[in-house]
């Protein structure tokens, strides 16, 4: 019984840093049509950030949080400009080979910059320790996380369904060709996207430092996770994203718990099977 | 609409039919001119690094099966090292597992484990298009890698698989510590599959495949059915893989787990994409030069040659969208103003 | 003579909205049959019905008598029901020889060989070089499709559907973003046509309906509303409902 408490809390836990860190991926994806293969490298850049500001600056986790989130934007605004508007609309290959270029600088500058071992972000103290339920207890990180990934989900679903912006990104993510036609900036929209999407990636990679550590090779490691959610989730879907990362949190760390023999054949095997049988992801739109 | 009579009509065809064959045999000689002049150049220039022109030629083989299904059939994959990997651990359990040292059944082996592979990959891969698709190449590359992982009974396990005893080639020559014989044998290996690879680009199954590359309800709507035919082209691939992947075992006498992974998928894609796609010599002119400069750059700092890798990456695909092999061949056809005849 | 292409109590609905409705069509050979009708009457949907692109919600599809309803786009081209496209749908890359030499192939079952090309058989290169040499592609024959005139193009669609020897062809407005100057080589192409093949031809153009069909079929809203001669058409009340609204009495009878 404890260990399927465990399990379901650091599943659902870890669910939700996937979720906050490929929301922004599968926004952009389904936005832009951008196979963005270096996404979780803009994750791996936040973490970095944020190591450097609540270690060596030593100026606490809420800061450094916050300052993750702004420098990775500013990172990634020229990059932005530079290198992906010139492949929006490109087949998909030059996409794949373009962005697993810019993944390969990031490891190679974030190794020459930061160095080649595992960055550590101190906690607050108030996210240390455990909170008893009573029962059972539970590391007050893993609810905070539980928390940032509802509070995302919900931040995201308000400004999706309920804001003017929300309007034009969707006419966008519908027919970028009308929505402009109709007066909608398109070149706006998807600026703002990418910046939110980069945004919530750094953010993703400071609260998810516990589950995903934060190394140079994090950008690689992590890539096809992230791209999994985004596809099993379908491009663009915040409840299709949601349930993938649930689903796939579930089937990870179950896997780690009962079978860590195995590693993590049974995700790539259920990832398979889930793709097999929903090839457009589990919201997404038959074409 | 001017009337030729049939015998001039059929006198013109018949020209002009020699003269494309005799351009198409021209290419392939030169293209097998080309292979064994550099393959002599570097026995010449480095005899002590015989190893590393084998491993070369066996990722050549890689790349060449990438080629076929992502120059030839448009379909993008991040996971052809799942095809190259089953042809090494075949050829190698064979040996260390079996004793079947005689290094034409090893290959034979490894040709057939790759084909079987490349008829798993392309069924799964063929259910998705687009970012699924994608996922699913990577995802089955990792698949191949865990259970190989896990099945350490069998393949060694991250430990990687050793044991792997040859037999001479033909029962006369040796594989020596130099690596001579290796070589010998990926060169006459790379030679036959290249010829073969040509023949088979250019039949009327390569063109079928080039169509569906373009436009698959064109195909379709003269009545091919487009998923047999890529299947088909998956498990050519499979085999071409899995013949670099058994090179590798015997040359090197050893299997890592290495030879699944997503990296290795990764890079040949690169590679590929560096060279050209859909010509079969960007594929070699591609991995000759990575492998090279690898070489030459990662031996003073892998992070560098990383950052390298990933500038380079961005410049082809920004300057040079047709890799090195096309970008020069269009520069060379600008300046000879050709006729409009074709290639394969 | 018996029908070599029937359609019996066709019917197609998206959810509640009916798109094909009850349509029945039969055909012999040598048939020269236009289809028209105006925007949203259903053509789309009934090429896509017949062609096997998409499942009918009930009726059925017969050629030379076999029944193909259950069968897919490839199967029905192999049987000898083909189809041209609106917008050619070519090979930027490939020659006209490549693509009639495909087609024949294809036909001829060898195109998954691996080995030799169509160069090195005599036969099919004989059947290509004819097939260009009709439709006045001769002299184009190795030159790459990007290079060729949009008009020449269309004409290479039609050498491609020939060079499969259909029993049924069916042609999506031939002429379609053809140059004015380049429409009566299109024309005389389809006058060409083999005289035992049954043919369908949607157009909107009606002086090219008038002179090319024989027999006129009107689709209005998913219905056929008229099948008959191409002198009777415009004659008919209900297709002049159809195209003119309640206008129709009031516009021609001026």
């Amino acid at each position: 019984m404890q260990t399927v408490f465990s399990i379901a809390v650091d599943a659902l836990a870890y669910g939700m840093v996937l979720f906050v860190i490929s929301i922004g991926l599968s926004v952009t994806m389904g936005l832009m049509r951008v196979v963005n293969l270096a996404h979780g490298g803009f994750a791996m850049i936040g973490g970095y950030i944020a190591s450097y500001v609540a270690r060596d600056l030593a100026l606490g986790y809420g800061l450094a949080l916050i300052a993750a989130v702004v420098f990775t934007i500013l990172i990634a605004i020229p990059i932005e400009r530079l290198l992906y508007r010139r492949i929006y609309g490109q087949p998909e290959l030059t996409q794949v080979l373009m962005t697993i270029g810019i993944t390969f600088c990031i490891i190679g500058i974030a190794n020459f910059v930061m160095g080649p071992t595992l960055k550590t972000i101190p906690l607050a103290p108030s996210l240390q320790g455990s909170a008893d339920l009573g029962f059972r207890t539970i590391p007050i990180h893993r609810l905070f996380a539980i928390a940032c990934g509802l509070a995302v989900a919900l931040g995201l679903w308000y400004a999706i369904e309920k804001t003017n912006f929300g309007i034009k990104l969707r006419a966008s993510v519908d027919n970028a060709a009308m929505a402009a036609a109709l007066g909608v900036r398109t070149e706006i929209v998807y600026a703002v996207s990418f910046a939110a999407a980069v945004g919530l990636a750094a953010f993703g990679g400071v609260v998810g430092s516990e589950f995903l550590p934060v190394e140079p090779y994090y950008a690689l490691r992590y890539m096809v996770t992230f791209l999994v959610v985004v596809s099993v989730g379908g491009a663009g879907s915040i409840p299709g994203a949601l349930a993938a990362c649930l689903l796939l949190g579930a089937i990870d760390t179950t896997g780690r718990y009962l079978m860590p023999e195995f590693g993590e054949f049974f995700f790539y095997l259920a990832v398979i099977a889930i793709i097999c049988v929903f090839p457009s992801g589990l919201a997404g739109r038959a074409k | 609409m001017t009337e030729k009579t049939n015998s001039t009509l059929a006198a013109g065809a018949a020209t002009t039919r020699s003269r494309l064959r005799a351009g198409f045999i021209k290419r392939d000689l030169y293209g097998f001119a080309a292979i064994v002049i550099v393959a002599a150049a570097g026995y010449v220039l480095f005899p002590d690094n015989l190893a590393l022109l084998t491993r070369i030629i066996a990722i050549a083989l890689l790349v060449l099966s990438l080629d076929l299904v992502t120059g030839y059939c448009g379909v993008a994959t991040l996971g052809q090292a799942a095809l190259f990997g089953s042809g090494a651990y075949a050829a190698g359990i064979l040996s260390a597992h079996y004793g079947i040292n005689d290094p034409l059944l090893m290959t034979l082996g490894g040709i057939f484990a790759g084909a079987v592979a490349g008829l798993i990959c392309g069924i799964v891969m063929l259910r998705a298009h687009g970012l699924p698709q994608l996922v699913l190449s990577i995802a089955l590359v990792y698949l191949f890698h865990e259970f190989a992982n896990k099945a350490s009974s069998w393949t060694g396990g991250s430990d990687g698989l050793s044991g792997i005893v040859l037999d001479p080639l033909f029962g006369l020559y040796e594989f020596d510590l130099f690596g001579h014989t290796a070589y010998f044998f990926g060169v006459v290996l790379l030679l036959i599959v290249f010829t073969l690879l040509r023949i088979v680009v250019r039949s009327p199954f390569g063109m079928l495949c080039r169509g569906i590359k373009e436009d698959p309800v064109r195909i379709r709507a003269l009545g091919a059915s487009p998923h047999k035919a890529v299947i088909k082209m998956y498990i050519i691939s499979g085999a071409v893989a899995g013949t670099g992947g058994a090179l590798s075992a015997i040359s090197t006498q050893v299997v890592a787990l290495d030879a699944l992974s997503f990296t290795q998928s990764a890079e040949a894609l690169v590679m590929l994409v560096l060279g050209g796609t859909g010509s079969l010599f960007g594929a070699l002119v591609g991995t000759v030069i990575f492998m090279l400069f690898e070489d030459f750059v990662s031996a003073a700092n892998p992070f560098h040659w990383l950052t390298m890798v990933g500038a380079l990456l961005i410049v082809v695909v920004l300057f040079a969208p047709k890799g090195i092999f096309g970008t020069v061949q269009d520069l060379l056809s600008v300046r000879k103003n050709t006729t409009g005849e074709t290639r394969p | 003579m018996s029908a070599v292409f029937e359609v019996i109590n066709l019917k197609k609905a998206f959810g509640g909205l009916v798109v094909t409705n009850d349509v029945s069509l039969s055909m012999v050979a040598g048939d020269r049959v236009a289809l028209i009708g105006p925007n949203g009457a259903g053509k789309t949907t009934f090429v896509n019905l017949v062609t096997g692109a998409l499942k009918p919600s009930s009726g059925e599809v017969r050629l030379r008598n076999e029944p193909v309803t259950r069968i897919g786009p490839t199967g029905r081209v192999q049987r000898g029901l083909v189809r041209s496209f609106q917008v050619t749908r070519l090979f930027q890359d490939m020659t006209p020889a490549e693509h009639v030499g495909l087609a024949v192939l294809q036909r001829t079952g060898k195109s998954a060989e691996l080995h030799g090309n169509f160069l090195t058989r005599p036969a099919v290169m004989e059947e290509v070089y004819d097939l260009l040499e009709r439709l006045g592609l001769y002299s184009l024959a190795h030159r790459k499709v990007r290079e060729i005139a949009y008009g020449q193009q269309r004409l290479l669609e039609l050498a491609i559907a020939l060079a499969l020897k259909p029993s049924v062809l069916l042609l999506d407005e031939p002429a379609a973003g053809v140059p004015q100057s380049d429409t009566g080589r299109i024309e005389e192409a389809l006058a060409n046509l083999p005289a035992d093949l049954a043919v369908v031809m949607i157009e909107h153009d009606m002086d090219l309906v008038f002179r090319f069909a024989k027999r006129v079929v009107v689709l209005a809203a998913g219905t056929i509303i008229f099948d008959g001669l191409p002198a009777d058409v415009t004659k008919d009340a209900r297709v002049r409902e159809a195209y003119l609204g309640s206008y129709a009495n009031a516009g021609l009878n001026a």
